[in-house]
């Protein structure tokens, strides 16, 4: 358990002018944890930049919200959309872990008033062939993917992306992030806010049990031998409950009965009950009596700290009580009004008529403790500077090897398990570029993304963070879509360490530039710090969500559809050294590896990059477009040739092959067409290069230079490389 | 045509059929909630996936005792169009408007992904504009699809023309590759795949507008 410090027991005392009860001080203890106070991070998280004309709510609330648009009719629309972690419980129970992930993202996008229509997952493991670790690592992904599966599936929004990506410093830590987009008209939109003096607080959904106390202090601590102990301490999810929650609440909030509406995640009744007065600057009381309990003697403490699931805090007007519980009673679920709006700022808790807790408001929920941690030394980095010699045997034996790896390989395996078309909206589902969800009342689309590279963000923060967002902007230009707001999750290791809070503060900002330079505000997000195992941190890992916005048309994809197609290179080849090489996919499958740096990123060269796949995207020129991302240009192609059509690819380029083939310079797009001329003409008027590499062919990929060939395979052995692997890769574990 | 859309709690292709059912087909769609004991003037019925009472217990096993199972029962005795789909079929099979049982997958895991249906018989309401033998892209997305029922019963599905669609690329075990049937009066229909996310080629495929279209064109009355 993270208790406070003494400095924090000091402030606490001031604050109240006495010592803290139990129930107080397990409530501060809650709401001062880093997972609710954000209070090594905040500092920073300041320079990220938050606003545009289309941001109608940024960071501070349950989620971002951002205009796209209006109906036909004139129907002013908004997306609610954010990202949230729940590692520390995935790690602890898997399957529950991610499923009550999913559960809690769900719940902050519609106690806004939006209604979930898609959610995307980041997840990271420890690699299912690591010789110590693999019973485990596959124990915990196949946990994971069920519960997402079992929570999504069921309360029925589809799953339409993600990214799975195995590395060692996820064995004792992997992480789950879950990001959910919900849709809504602008007179939808609700907020946390308890006005009104004397207004109703009123209790609904599933009833308290003893979960999931101190979830959120669980999450803020290091992992120890002990915490397999903690398994009580992670909340059990029931997607059913959740799903008339959704319905409910929904019906509710059009009766116009409702001021307020929080749902209770981490910290549960304690952060709902505060935070709601906080925003209004009100205060709550409260009787924990009337509280619905799922077991009995349950103490203030208990009550105030659980972190049972698929529960919401409404403040409705004075009088109308009655229209609110109409609505819980017709979907069978319970509503009591525990409590009131009072005018004295203050959180006061009772338990049948004893004062239990009483606490300023806005104290508690903002006044947290802020540090400024120590961080004037380097980013901690796990890898040398200098490059290894290198030279390839076999390149398309490597190519195959690439892409048969855990990162690389087909996730099919995994998506298939989640509903990814429930609701008849999924235009682009797993495994594009972007995912595409098109909006029936606009008429328009969303286009997200989630993108990380600890890899990168490994060998430099700054530089792996600015990279990280321009491949997510990147993936939303392939599809032709327009990037305007961004959420992030930040996955980190011990801030207390200064070599891990310059890591944190570098990422920070290397984001904060790039978000600016794409104009893709942060509109909201997560910080997970603390994940260390056994004093073994994590690489850093922001992870990135970006919506973009796009017509609705039929997608853009990546395979190659027909034969004697021109293969253009959008950006062109790219360049890389030795140095910038040590961060690829090539270095960690094929040489067992990492040294040197990131790919470089010129942003104004990529920004100029998007702006012309979108043009030429939007104006029907392309008949397949991928980005260039992990692998580098071969593996790209190879992903290309999925459908059976293969291509004839000469790279004109000094480079040694190893390098020409698959290095990760961003800022590249792979095109087919059968009308190379006005692709080139968009691209010059861009001022960005247009390869022209060759030519589509039937079933092979052949790739080499003038005078060599590198790479020559059939399409059909490259599909069957990536395919199946991760598929067998579980299979022969559990054989 | 009047269609109605059967809500339980936990239905969440509800929005899904009446999508197709009302913007892609232009009829009218009706959500009929699962407490109502009468079905209202509608012309056919659809059952819609999702998870009915969070398919606690076994899938359906719940929903057979919703009020509006009853109506629902004396409309199909009535002759009235039933399509049940996904969840809808299980909740049929449960309350035995349709023989067999639907188990968990052969490969223990939720499944969604594009397969391929044949349509075994042009002879119900459903299909009754498709031709024997045509072929439907269409997506399936469940857990517990694997079609049961004993070999006399299966026998005498096969028998009697109805074992309506099966599956080319049978991806969960279903016993002779079934994916859907109809009752004897052949008014009664169940399907694992979803055929109403099929209906619009912007999400890939309209294989699936088949089956309503024979529902609309079976249930207008034909020229004196």
């Amino acid at each position: 358990m993270s208790a406070l410090t003494a400095s924090e027991l000091d402030k606490v005392r001031s604050i109240l002018e006495r010592d803290p009860t139990e129930t107080e001080l397990g409530i501060f203890t809650v709401m001062w944890s880093e997972h609710c106070s954000y209070k090594s991070s905040r500092l920073h998280l300041k320079k990220l930049p938050t606003k545009s004309p289309r941001v109608l709510v940024g960071p501070g609330e349950n989620a971002g919200i951002i205009d796209i648009g209006a109906s036909p009719s004139g129907v002013p629309y908004a997306i609610a959309f954010k990202i949230e972690s729940h590692n520390h419980p995935s790690f602890i129970e898997p399957f529950q872990g991610a499923a009550t992930g999913v559960g809690g993202i769900l719940r902050d996008i519609f106690t806004m008033g939006a209604r979930p229509i898609a959610v995307m997952d980041a997840l990271r493991f420890g690699p299912l062939d690591d010789p110590a670790h693999a019973d485990r690592n596959r124990r915990i992904l196949e946990g994971v993917v069920g519960g997402i599966a079992h929570y999504g599936n069921c309360f029925g929004v589809p799953t339409v992306g993600g990214e799975t990506v195995f590395e060692q410093c996820y064995n004792g830590n992997p992480l789950v992030n879950v990001f959910a987009l919900g849709v809504f008209r602008h007179d939808e939109i609700f907020f946390g806010r308890a006005s009104g003096l004397g207004n109703p607080v009123i209790y609904v959904g599933a009833k308290t049990g003893r979960d999931g106390i101190h979830g959120a202090s669980m999450a803020s601590a290091e992992f120890t031998e002990e915490s397999k102990q903690k398994r009580p301490n992670v909340q059990v999810g029931d997607p059913f409950m959740e799903k008339l929650l959704l319905e409910a609440c929904l019906e509710a909030m059009k009766t116009g009965a409702i001021v307020g509406i929080q749902d209770m995640g981490a910290a549960g009744l304690t952060c709902s009950t505060c935070e709601m007065g906080s925003r209004a600057g009100t205060g709550i009381e409260i009787d924990l009596a009337l509280v619905p309990q799922r077991e009995t003697g349950m103490t203030p403490y208990e009550i105030m700290l659980s972190e049972s699931q698929e529960r919401m805090l409404l403040v409705s007007e004075q009088g109308r009580e009655e229209e609110v519980f109409a609505v819980f009673r017709k979907w069978g679920l319970d509503a009591v009004t525990i409590g009131r709006v009072t005018g004295d700022g203050k959180l006061r808790v009772k338990n049948h008529g004893v004062v239990a807790a009483e606490i300023p408001n806005r104290e508690l929920a903002d006044e947290a403790p802020l540090y400024d941690r120590p961080h004037d030394v380097p980013p901690y980095r796990p890898a040398p500077m200098e490059a290894p010699r290198f030279r390839s045997n076999h390149l398309t034996a490597d190519l195959l090897k690439l892409l048969a790896s855990g990162d690389l390989c087909s996730k099919r395996w995994i998506w298939q398990q989640y509903d990814y078309l429930v609701r008849a909206n999924t235009i682009a589902g797993p495994g594009a570029d972007a995912a595409i969800v098109r909006i029936k009342e606009t008429g328009t689309s969303i286009a997200m993304s989630l993108d990380g590279n600890s890899r990168y963000c490994a060998l430099s923060p700054r530089e792996g963070a600015r990279l990280i967002v321009a491949e997510c902007c990147r993936n939303l230009s392939t599809v032709g879509a327009l990037p305007v707001a961004a959420t992030n999750n930040l996955n980190f290791g011990n801030p207390e360490r200064p070599e891990i809070m310059a890591q944190l503060v570098e990422t920070i900002e290397g984001l904060a530039e790039a978000c600016r330079h794409f104009e893709t505000p942060i509109t909201g997000g997560n910080v997970s710090l603390y994940n260390e195992t056994l004093g073994e941190a994590i690489w850093p890992t922001p992870v990135v969500g970006i919506v973009g916005l796009l017509k609705t048309a039929a997608p853009v994809t990546i395979p190659f559809k027909n034969e004697a197609r021109a293969v253009l290179l959008l950006g062109g080849l790219g360049s890389s050294d030795d140095t910038r090489f040590g961060g690829t996919q090539y270095a960690k499958v094929i040489l067992d590896t990492m040294w040197g740096l990131p790919p470089a990123l010129d942003l104004d060269y990529e920004k100029r990059v998007q702006a012309a796949i979108r043009e030429i995207v939007n104006e029907g020129l392309v008949e397949s477009a991928h980005d260039v991302s992990d692998g580098g240009l071969a593996v790209a192609m190879a992903e290309c040739c999925t459908d059976g059509i293969g291509a004839s690819i000469e790279v004109d380029s000094a480079a040694r092959p190893e390098i020409a083939l698959f290095h990760e310079a961003p800022s590249r797009i792979l095109i087919s067409t059968a009308l190379p001329q006005p692709v080139e003409e968009i691209a010059r008027k861009y001022q960005v290069e247009c390869a022209s590499i060759g030519v589509t062919m039937k079933e092979r990929l052949r790739i080499g230079n003038r005078t060599m060939t590198w790479i020559d395979c059939s399409a059909r052995q490259l599909d069957e490389a990536s395919r199946n692997a991760l598929e067998d890769r579980i299979a022969n574990q559990n054989a | 045509m009047r269609f109605g859309v059967v809500v339980f709690p936990g239905s969440n292709r509800d929005h899904d059929a009446w999508h197709a059912i009302s913007n892609v087909f232009g009829q009218s769609a009706e959500l009929i909630w699962h407490d109502s004991t009468s079905l209202g003037p509608v012309d056919a019925l659809i059952l819609p996936g999702g998870f009915a009472y969070g398919d606690y217990l076994r899938c359906g096993a719940i929903a057979k005792f919703s009020p509006v199972m009853k109506a629902i029962k004396k409309f199909a005795a009535d002759g009235g169009l039933v399509l049940g789909i996904c969840n809808g079929f299980q909740i049929l099979v449960e309350s035995g408007l349709l023989p067999g049982a639907l188990l968990r997958n052969r490969g223990l895991k939720f499944v969604c992904r594009q397969i391929t249906l044949r349509i075994e018989t042009s002879n119900t309401p459903f299909t009754c504009t498709a031709t024997r033998g045509q072929l439907m892209k269409v997506p399936v997305a469940h857990g517990e699809g694997c079609y049961f029922a004993d070999e006399r019963t299966l026998d005498a599905l096969e028998k009697e023309d109805r074992v309506v669609v099966r599956y080319l690329d049978n991806p969960n075990g279903s016993l002779r590759d079934i994916a859907g049937i109809c009752n004897e009066g052949r008014n009664v229909m169940g399907l694992m795949p979803h055929p109403e996310d099929a209906v619009e080629s912007l999400l890939g495929s309209e294989d699936g507008r088949v089956l309503f279209e024979s529902m609309i064109h079976s249930l207008v009355p034909s020229p004196a």
